[in-house]
């Protein structure tokens, strides 16, 4: 093994993206909590979390920048920093939705309680593991794992449409519950986002461990490979 | 695309050691292709397979076909090898005590060339063609080859290959001992040159392979293990070993 410092750095490199991930991952989960318990005081937290996560954004970004200026690396060595620093935009993503969806948590704190014809919970439970999955394909760069994320991906959607014609209904037949209604469709748009998130995250691993680029549909071709 | 250079099965040995094993390589013409492996890979016994140098040293022999254009080199007089296949090496080895004219005429005036004005016009050509005329056109016959700088002296041995126009220029690391702006220049100038004359480089710096070649091949333990366009070797290497190698887990 030659290089030894620059592959350490690489270690430190996931080792940041990592620490970010988590305060994303938690964010979205402090976000949802909050949704569940109207609590205001989680949302708080989200708001106040979110400039840590964009600070760390930031350094992990530098971090890479550096690396890439200073050890010019080459084949999976170059994969993985350019998968780093997509990821992270990813993640702070990741933690702007979640901001979104404290806020609108928020906004529904202050109305009457109705009951909506949208499991959010649910819905999250799922992006939840989409992102759990995203994030451990990347710890252990298990592609096969990460193509199951990119599949998962399309049940989300289809939950986010079923949750807009549901929603659209309710304003319609009960006008007084339209307001909520905006709110948890936000919300469910919001998490769908967050799958999109984990789909990119995935997708970014397969590129540094397979060297193939499946965005848009492209992994059709390296299925099975 | 055209071929340059074909090499079949070629084994090169230095007395019974066998230093490569059967090469098979396609160059293509007008391009420029990096050799890149380790120390003692056999990537520089592989370049001087394809001009005939190799076997200038005692014990050594070449196996196998090299053909530039339709020719095998190893079917011609070596001097008419040379003339087709020019060669630059790591240390610049301009004539000491030659002039900066006589060192980039002496190839032409060795074949024969004594017309004063052929010589002049090749010379003048030869130095524009390496980015040196513009240096040294005031003190063509007054100042040495030893008397310019490293740099300078590496592009006056590519003004002498390049005064018997060759159709293939090889280099052997070339850049190894210049500083940053003088490779700079060199790169710019392989950049230059390779739009008409086909060049195989070898290369220890993996960022200049990168930087000046279309395809790169890499040596290992006198084998070619890949070769492919350069921006799949370092980016998404077939081999483990070239991955390994490249990325500094191995070497």
């Amino acid at each position: 093994m030659t290089r030894i410092r620059f592959h350490q750095e690489l270690d430190e490199l996931k080792h940041r993206i990592l620490a970010m991930a988590g305060m994303a991952e938690q964010a979205v989960d402090l976000a949802v909590q909050a949704y569940s318990q109207r609590d205001l005081a989680l949302c708080e937290r989200v708001l106040t979390n979110e400039p840590g996560i964009n600070r760390a954004e930031r350094e992990v970004d530098e971090f890479a920048i550096d690396l890439l200026a200073m050890q010019q690396p080459m084949a999976v060595d170059l994969r993985f920093i350019l998968a780093v620093i997509k990821i992270n935009a990813d993640l702070e993503r990741v933690g702007d939705q979640a901001v979104n969806i404290a806020q609108r948590v928020m906004h529904m704190a202050g109305m009457p309680a109705f009951e909506l014809p949208v499991d959010i919970p649910a819905m999250a439970s799922r992006v939840r593991a989409m992102v759990r999955d995203a994030l451990r394909s990347f710890i252990e760069g298990d592609t096969e794992l990460a193509k199951r994320v990119l599949e998962a991906d399309d049940e989300i959607d289809r939950i986010n449409h079923e949750a807009f014609a549901a929603l659209s209904a309710c304003m319609q037949a009960k006008p007084d519950c339209a307001v909520q209604a905006l709110d948890a469709l936000s919300i469910a748009r919001n998490l769908e986002r967050v799958a999109d998130h984990a789909t990119n995250i995935a997708e970014d691993v397969i590129f540094w461990v397979r060297g193939a680029d499946v965005r848009h549909g492209a992994g059709q071709t390296i299925a099975g490979s | 695309m055209a071929t340059a250079v074909e090499v079949r099965d070629l084994k090169a040995w230095f007395g019974k050691t066998e230093a490569l094993h059967g090469i098979n390589m396609a160059v293509e013409q007008a391009h420029a292709t990096a050799v890149i492996g380790p120390s003692g890979c056999g990537k520089s016994t592989f370049i001087r397979c394809l001009n005939r140098m190799h076997e200038t040293n005692p014990d050594a022999r070449a196996e196998g076909e090299v053909k530039v254009g339709n020719a095998d080199i190893y079917d011609m007089p070596a001097v008419d090898v040379r003339r087709k296949v020019g060669m630059v090496f790591q240390k610049p080895n301009p004539f000491p005590s030659m002039s900066i004219y006589d060192n980039v005429a002496a190839g032409l005036k060795l074949n024969g060339t004594r017309n004063h004005k052929t010589l002049d016009d090749v010379v003048e050509r030869s130095l524009q063609q390496s980015a040196l005329w513009d240096e040294v056109k005031d003190v063509l016959k007054k100042k040495s080859g030893a008397s310019l700088s490293g740099g300078q002296q590496q592009r006056l041995c590519i003004a002498r290959a390049l005064a018997v126009n060759p159709e293939v220029l090889l280099m052997d690391e070339p850049c190894s001992a210049l500083d940053p702006i003088s490779t700079a220049k060199i790169e710019d100038l392989i950049f230059e040159l390779k739009q008409r004359l086909t060049i195989v480089i070898v290369t220890h710096n993996m960022q200049q392979a990168s930087r000046v070649a279309e395809f790169t091949g890499f040596f290992l333990m006198g084998n070619l293990v890949e070769f492919d366009r350069t921006e799949k070797i370092f980016t998404n290497p077939s081999d483990k070993r070239t991955e390994d190698y490249i990325t500094g887990r191995f070497g």
